[in-house]
């Protein structure tokens, strides 16, 4: 995808005079600068009223709509943190082990089998790749219930094994099949001249296509990291002991216990929540929109 | 034509194992998982939607009762497919008209163009979250800020959009629409793959900016808002998170917010009935399928390969 914006759309009428055109160039410019202005406005609005409120006392938040608060008080944050039984130190904590190594998982397991399918020949190859991209379009829903009982044999139920061992073995088809668009795109020339210095398969993977694909890893980090620190359904489902819980859950847990009472402390943990995938966001904003540009990546 | 000696061949089909067992090597782990972890599942779940189950005592043979069941004596059922539906056919056009607009404002030279749309892609990349949801349920209770705003402005007393039935779909409805973000990146990303000549060839023409969008851009555009349409109608199936969090794990009022997913997982993990549960994932496959089959049936409009070996 360009990045460059095109600019000939505006400049189309050569014929005209230039005032009226170039008038017409500035209210143009200043009407979508307005628009813009007042669509960010009101969509970043609940965002930074939250943060805002996260400062407040409790008694001015529902009848304060500014987005200063009248102090920068942080007992919100230091109250809300040990709300809980288990202090948010154990869910953040649990969450990052979690977010961790499912990333880990997926950038080895998915790459593996990725370079498998972009450039290796062995018999039934194409058949495998049709079925990988046929688990793409399973609904979670159809797995979730024998998925729960295979577990459930296994003694996994309240630990964290069944979020991130199905990650080591390559369960997140999606990103298997953004590696492997980006490995065809590899010039085959170099994997091709390492075979005729005797390289073996896992040398050229390691050492050539691991090297050259820090782009499409890194995209699969970042959204790995970000789906699992989100993923409330997964926790919901496998957590039982409030000390095994993740952020999500947590603060589920916080708004169906004390929160209604607390509003600012439940807002102080969900802008700790957020703050995590709101600073990828600004380091890494311009791989993961052309992430979502190139695949659709939802979320 | 020189015929090939035995130890060539069985040297040339050593090869072959060879490669192959180096293929398999590689894969092995994503089979595991594929066994274990999909079609294990799927063929699993296909069996338990004929029993009953209830994870204590082993799944008992109904045959297809679970699926009569369903179809004639639930009313839940029907009432998870109306607010889905009803959720799909707010959320999916509304998100899609507002992400068209705004890509096509943002596709034109602008200053601070790339800014806008990070700001914009913001609420997608956070929408997902419990603590979204948290906020979306302050918003709107009855003393929450949107009525605070509105009574502000308007002197309007709004009651709680959040627990009246007739307002609570379409507040989840509003915060979808709000994840406009990702949606609008696949459109720039697809508005610049529209040449510019033919805008400027219509321009000399004499064509207004309406006739335009309605003969270049709307056509061109057709995959694309074809391929979001499918992606936001899939995603749209799959929400949960923000109907569990605001409405408590209830689905409530009235099950006004029983979304799909949500009367499943009741279904699984609150009264145990795994399998009703599974045959209800069953049915929502086969939905799905049907849409997702339309999107591989028109896959080549939008998948190419830069480096296709076929």
């Amino acid at each position: 995808m360009k990045m460059t914006l095109a600019d000939s759309s505006d400049s189309p009428a050569p014929k005209k005079r230039y005032g009226p055109s170039l008038m017409r160039l500035l209210g143009g410019t200043l009407t979508r600068h307005g628009l813009l202005v007042a669509a960010s406005f009101l969509m970043l609005y609940p965002l930074l009223w939250m943060l805002a409120s996260s400062f407040k006392p409790e008694s001015i938040i529902f009848t304060d709509l500014s987005l200063i608060p009248p102090s920068f008080d942080f007992s919100n944050y230091t109250q809300g943190w040990n709300a809980l039984q288990q202090s948010f130190t154990v869910f953040f904590k649990n969450s990052l082990l979690v977010a961790v190594l499912v990333v880990i998982g997926n950038v080895l397991s998915c790459s593996i089998t990725a370079y498998a399918f972009a450039r290796l020949e062995f018999r039934g190859r194409r058949i495998w790749f049709v079925v990988m991209l046929g688990t793409l379009m399973l609904p979670y829903h159809v797995t979730l219930i024998p998925q729960y009982v295979l577990f459930l044999k296994l003694g996994w139920i309240d630990t964290f094994l069944p979020l991130i061992v199905p990650k080591f073995l390559a369960a997140d088809a999606f990103f298997i099949f953004l590696m492997v668009q980006f490995f065809r795109g590899i010039p085959r020339e170099l994997d091709e001249a390492a075979v005729l210095d005797g390289c073996s398969p896992w040398r050229i993977y390691w050492k050539i296509m691991m090297p050259l694909s820090t782009p499409v890893l890194t995209t699969t980090a970042i959204f790995s990291f970000i789906w699992t620190w989100n993923d409330f359904l997964g926790p919901l489902v496998y957590l039982n002991d409030a000390s095994n819980y993740t952020v999500p859950l947590a603060l589920r847990s916080f708004m169906d216990s004390t929160g209604q009472s607390a509003w600012g402390q439940l807002f102080a943990m969900s802008v700790l929540a957020i703050l995590p995938i709101f600073l990828f966001f600004l380091f890494f904003q311009r791989l993961i929109i052309e992430g979502v540009a190139h695949s659709g990546m939802k979320r | 034509m020189t015929p090939i000696s035995s130890t060539e061949r069985s040297s040339r089909s050593s090869a072959a194992m060879r490669r192959d067992l180096i293929g398999y090597s590689f894969i092995a782990p994503w089979m595991v998982g594929f066994f274990f972890f999909s079609l294990g599942p799927v063929l699993a779940s296909l069996y338990l939607s004929f029993t009953k189950f209830d994870l204590l005592s082993p799944a008992v043979w109904i045959g297809p009762e679970n699926y009569v069941r369903m179809f004639t004596e639930d009313p839940r059922f029907y009432q998870a497919l109306k607010v889905t539906f009803t959720y799909m056919l707010c959320e999916v056009p509304l998100k899609l008209t507002f992400a068209l607009l705004v890509a096509m404002v943002l596709d034109k030279a602008i200053r601070g163009g790339a800014f806008y749309r990070a700001l914009f892609y913001i609420p997608s990349l956070l929408g997902g979250s419990v603590a979204i949801a948290v906020l979306w349920r302050q918003l709107f209770e009855g003393n929450g800020t949107i009525n605070q705003i509105l009574f502000t402005l308007f002197g309007y007393k709004g009651q709680s959009w959040i627990s009246s039935p007739d307002t609570a779909i379409y507040t989840l409805v509003l915060l979808a629409v709000w994840q406009f973000g990702s949606p609008m990146i696949i459109f720039l990303a697809g508005l610049r793959q529209v040449p510019q000549d033919l805008y400027e060839a219509a321009s000399m023409d004499g064509a207004g900016a309406f006739r335009k969008f309605y003969k270049i851009t709307l056509p061109m555009l057709a995959p694309v808002i074809f391929f979001n349409m499918v992606l936001q109608i899939i995603e749209g199936f799959k929400a949960f998170t923000p109907a569990y969090v605001v409405s408590g794990g209830t689905g409530g009022p009235i099950d006004a917010t029983l979304f799909y997913t949500l009367y499943l997982y009741q279904e699984a993990f609150s009264y145990f009935r795994m399998g009703y549960a599974s045959a209800m994932a069953w049915v929502l496959l086969i939905i799905i399928g049907i849409f997702t089959s339309i999107s591989f049936l028109t896959s080549k409009y939008w998948v190419y390969y830069e480096d296709d070996p076929r």
